[in-house]
């Protein structure tokens, strides 16, 4: 039964840009991550780590992308890291601000 | 958890289930103006012990407490439900967005600018084939110039994509093309799902479940078409190449479940049987307590071997395939999906002597007593009284 659905096609993500959470996703903490849900294009997104979840949340604190990341994320998943948040601008997960 | 230890993959983590479903069905009544052969829950006739509207509220207020962000309302016909309208509107309002099932005989013009008005709602009309008579012999007479007046008012309205959503038959499937047509023409989405031997499909499912070459046809169809939402009910169709879209595992009991309108709890909407009935809503604790601590529920959240399928190459892609359509035909739920693409299935079954019988369920009943499994005809308020 329905799970996911919608294919929305978001954003180019760059990295030097700011970036936030979108205000119509709503995050459910799970022992892997979390569950992303964009209420516009009612896309179900998995999380999948803790640390993304934090990246992604706090996203907005920084005045990029790239500064999150530093902060936030150890040098040997950055760039693990940057290729997840562009695929969660691809499914407007985050969006530029 | 410590650092040299990986984290299961999130298929695995989801096939042990979750704290709270990630969506789930709701039926919310079992009253039906139409008796389509193929209902898998048996609908018709109200039961007498349906949710009231403050319960139904409460089970709202439920899913708040345990953030599930959406509810798939089906039924029986939802919009027959004197509170349809305000129990929509409460889900809404506190961000459960509902998307609902209907087969559009209610939906008239005034109600399609009401759902218009709604936010986080998405609608669904029933439509089982792109032409009167093949819709009509599984649906009804007369409901699929209802489903499409029910799309007219919709568009009418401005409510933007709503879905068209399909069962595939093997007399529908040649019928695709013309079906994303329709669909395109009102900017709606198109949706297929798998047609289950359950309800009233146990006595009709032989007669319309696409045949293995439908079905290879199907699956190439849906590949090179994306954009169809399939709710991630063929996944038994992964074994025959690259996945489909969706998580592609049964999520009942694990990730989904089902809440009946008399407030029973099954694991999935497809599997309306004792055996698969965790609890009620109305026990002490609601819903939360019946998904966390079923016992039902707990099982279907253990390993489970691969029974007969064990040898089998396409194993981690169909895992089995599906559970209520193994249950309602009566093969083993550690053997082969009924529908298995390289045919076990098919095997399985030629071997299989009575399969469960039909509950009489809640279907409408002839002078004799038993359950009326042909389509009535359907009648309609002329638009101008709408």
């Amino acid at each position: 039964m329905s799970v996911t659905e919608a294919r929305p096609a978001g954003a180019a993500f760059a990295a030097e840009k700011a970036w936030r959470l979108n205000p119509q996703v709503a995050l459910r903490d799970e022992s892997f991550g979390a569950l992303a849900y964009h209420y516009g294009n009612r896309r179900l997104v998995f999380l999948k780590s803790r640390l993304l979840v934090d990246l992604v949340s706090s996203l907005g604190d920084y005045a990029s992308a790239a500064e999150a990341i530093a902060a936030l994320v150890p040098e040997r998943q950055r760039a693990g890291y940057g290729r997840a948040l562009a695929r969660l601008a691809a499914s407007e997960v985050i969006d530029a601000r | 958890m410590p650092a040299d230890t990986a984290p299961l993959p999130l298929k695995e983590q989801f096939t042990r289930g979750l704290d709270a479903p990630i969506c789930l069905t709701w039926e919310l009544t079992y009253a039906c103006n139409l008796a389509c052969v193929h209902c898998l829950s048996s609908s018709g006739r109200r039961d007498p012990a349906e949710l009231t509207p403050a319960e139904a509220r409460g089970i709202v207020d439920h899913l708040v407490d345990m953030k599930v962000f959406y509810v798939n309302i089906g039924g029986g016909e939802p919009m027959l439900r004197p509170d349809f309208f305000d129990l929509v509107s409460y889900a809404v309002d506190r961000r459960v967005g509902v998307k609902f099932s209907t087969n559009g005989t209610r939906l008239t013009p005034g109600r399609a600018r009401q759902l218009t008005a709604l936010d986080y709602l998405d609608v669904q009309v029933s439509m089982d084939g792109a032409t009167a008579a093949t819709n009509d012999a599984v649906r009804g007479e007369g409901s699929f110039a209802a489903a499409r007046r029910a799309m007219d008012n919709l568009a009418a309205a401005g409510f933007g994509p709503f879905k068209v959503s399909v069962v595939v038959t093997r007399h529908n499937v040649g019928q695709l093309d013309a079906l994303a047509a329709l669909a395109e023409g009102y900017g709606a989405q198109l949706r297929l799902t798998r047609l289950r031997p359950s309800g009233r499909a146990v006595d009709t499912w032989d007669a319309l479940h696409p045949t293995a070459a439908q079905q290879r046809m199907l699956y190439d169809w849906l590949v090179e078409r994306p954009g169809v939402l399939t709710g991630d009910s063929f996944f038994h169709l992964s074994a025959l190449g690259e996945p489909l879209d969706g998580l592609n595992l049964c999520g009942a009991g694990r990730v989904v479940c089902l809440i009946d309108p008399v407030g029973d709890v099954y694991a999935c909407p497809f599997v309306i049987d004792r055996q698969f009935l965790a609890g009620n809503v109305r026990a002490a604790g609601g819903f939360p307590a019946v998904w966390r601590e079923s016992a039902l529920f707990a099982s279907l959240r253990e390993p489970h071997s691969a029974g007969a399928c064990a040898s089998c190459g396409s194993f981690d892609a169909c895992r089995g395939g599906c559970m209520a359509a193994k249950f309602f035909t009566g093969l083993p739920l550690d053997g082969p999906d009924p529908e298995c693409v390289h045919g076990h299935g098919e095997t399985a079954l030629a071997a299989l002597g009575d399969r469960p019988r039909s509950v009489p369920g809640h279907s409408k009943v002839g002078r004799d007593g038993t359950p009326v499994p042909v389509p009535t005809p359907v009648r309609f308020r002329s638009p101008a009284r709408a």
